[in-house]
């Protein structure tokens, strides 16, 4: 189980004076995170991204630009893609978060995951999570997306590596699975 | 980073106290520039108030036209806003990325920080950011900055494309402040720097934007948006155009062509529509419309390539409609 409790989000330098005289404490916060539902204490000024990773441990969610410019980041914040290091964590109580471990059952592969294995879908990996969470969101919210529509729609995740392809392909295996499974 | 007291008020009332009362509270949306603002320390806010529990999100339709809550997240996907306002629909597309669509708010879009890189760096020079320390643009590079409307002072472009688009449709935004409602052409909120450019825009100490009202038009339906940069997609616009053509009886009756990606605010050019206006739609008024979008242009010789950006995609626009 996944569980916090410390005062501060790791890493970050401890609050100068100023904090106490605004008043500023670290707030208690209840997300539910791959469907275990977690309190800690987070630093008002924590991002999600930080403290799934510093916090939480889940360190599959990478920390690329940390600037909203490359989508390594990206988890489903109540089932909708989002990049994590643009939030702060302390604005979600109560919020479902779901990171790349989430999305496995067991040793069984989500369907995405399935593809990307089967088509190559990278080569360093680094962007990986961050590809495969924005693609599970992209079929939420396009079930029907066609091979055609799937760059721009994917266009916020950037490969260095420049595996662009066969990530392409890999989500246009994995929607038509989904869409047989129907 | 430096820390703040976080709020997330119920009520707009509530929200409005809480600015009120702190001179140094800011507002948080979307987040999706605040957040690298504040890691970046460009902004330093005592007091955040979240306002994502407040109820300002969805569309409102009447026969008027549609009401959009400033929290209506850029993602917004209504095949009725499609047809009635496609200039819209495609600016708002083509801008960010996914993911980013899915959190940033039409309020939070308007009043998004400019992307001048020294304004967003603070070991640089930058009146826009902090008064009276001059501009490090002006020396630097200014290759991606403005053509039209700067000033000695500052040369930064607003980056929204969504703003470009409410521009073209008459927009207005609803704000609210402890003296009651105001309503503001969406022409009239963003500032032109002159001497003053950290005075950005038009709200008042302690207003908050609850609303976007787009009027029935009757050129909005025959509408599209344009946008010029560096890559295909994920980008900020080096140029961009908000075009909308109404035509009776083959002649042009009104016309609202405007620019992103060139000034500091949106940019309307009034010369371009000018050109439209009792003439029939074709290739020769479509060309001298694209020549008459370039009056006015100041460009620095790192930009002057955005001229011929603006006739480019201003041609390229209202091309679109022919079709439409
Ligand atoms: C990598 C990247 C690429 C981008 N590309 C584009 C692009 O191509 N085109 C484009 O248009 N934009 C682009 N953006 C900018 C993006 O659209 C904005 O960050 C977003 O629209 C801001 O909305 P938000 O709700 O997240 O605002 P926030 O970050 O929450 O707030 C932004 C500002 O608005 C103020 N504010 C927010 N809501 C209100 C309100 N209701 N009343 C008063 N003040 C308010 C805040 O105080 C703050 O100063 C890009 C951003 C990134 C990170
Ligand atoms: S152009 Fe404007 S925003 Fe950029 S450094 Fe100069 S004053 Fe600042
Ligand atoms: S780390 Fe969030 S977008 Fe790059
Ligand atoms: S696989 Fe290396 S960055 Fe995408």
């Amino acid at each position: 189980m996944l569980a916090g409790g410390l005062s501060l989000g790791a890493g970050l330098a401890a609050p100068p004076v100023r904090a106490e005289a605004s008043g500023a404490k670290p707030e208690i916060l209840t997300l539910v995170v791959n469907g275990d539902r977690v309190r800690l204490e987070v630093d008002v000024r924590a991002s999600l991204l930080d403290t799934l990773r510093d916090r939480l441990r889940l360190t599959g969610t990478k920390k690329g630009c940390d600037q909203g410019a490359c989508g390594a980041c990206t988890v489903l914040l109540d089932g909708r893609r989002v990049l994590s290091c643009l939030t702060l964590a302390v604005m979600h109580e109560g919020s479902e978060v779901t990171t790349v471990e989430g999305l496995a059952e067991g040793d069984r592969l989500h369907p995405v995951q399935r593809a990307f294995v089967d088509h190559d879908g990278f080569q360093c990996g680094f962007c990986t999570s961050g590809q495969i969470m924005s693609a599970v969101g992209l079929l939420a919210e396009r079930p029907r997306v066609t091979a055609a529509e799937i760059p721009e729609l994917m266009s916020g995740n950037l490969c260095r590596c420049a595996a662009y392809s066969n990530i392409r392909d890999a989500i246009e295996a994995a929607a038509h699975l989904s869409r047989e499974g129907e | 980073m430096d820390t703040f007291e976080y709020k997330r008020p119920g009520t707009v009332r509530e929200a409005l106290r809480l600015i009120a009362t702190h001179p140094d509270a800011e507002i948080i949306a979307g987040g999706t520039d605040l957040v690298t603002l504040l890691r970046d320390r460009v902004r330093t806010p005592a007091r955040l108030v979240d306002i994502n529990g407040l109820p300002l999100d969805g569309l409102r339709w009447s026969r008027d036209g549609v009401r959009i809550g400033a929290l209506c997240r850029n993602a917004v996907d209504d095949p009725r806003l499609a047809a009635a306002y496609p200039v819209l629909v495609r600016a708002l597309r083509s801008g960010a990325s996914p993911q980013i669509r899915n959190r940033a708010t039409f309020g939070g879009n308007l009043l998004q920080g400019v992307r001048c890189p020294y304004f967003r760096l603070p070991e640089f020079a930058c009146g826009r950011r902090e008064p009276g320390t001059g501009c490090a643009a002006i020396e630097g590079d200014g290759r991606l900055l403005g053509i039209f409307g700067t000033s000695a002072a500052c040369i930064a472009v607003h980056p929204s494309d969504c703003a470009v688009a409410l521009l073209a449709l008459d927009a207005t935004v609803v704000v609210e402040g402890a003296r009651g409602t105001r309503r503001i052409p969406v022409g009239d909120l963003h500032r032109l720097p002159g001497d003053t450019p950290h005075v950005e825009h038009a709200l008042r100490d302690g207003e908050l934007v609850v609303a976007v009202e787009v009027p029935a038009s009757p050129f909005a339906a025959r509408s599209t948006y344009v946008k010029f940069r560096e890559r295909a997609s994920y980008a900020f616009a080096l140029a961009s155009a908000a075009v909308a053509v109404h035509s009776e009886r083959g002649v042009v009756r009104d016309a609202r062509v405007c620019l992103g990606g060139v000034a500091p605010k949106p940019w309307r050019a009034h010369t371009a529509e000018s050109a439209l206006r009792g003439r029939r739609l074709d290739a020769a008024a479509i060309e001298a419309a694209a020549e008459a979008a370039t009056a006015g242009a100041a460009p620095r010789p790192d930009n002057a390539y955005k001229v011929e950006l603006v006739r480019g995609v201003v041609r390229r626009a209202l091309t679109e409609l022919l079709v439409k």
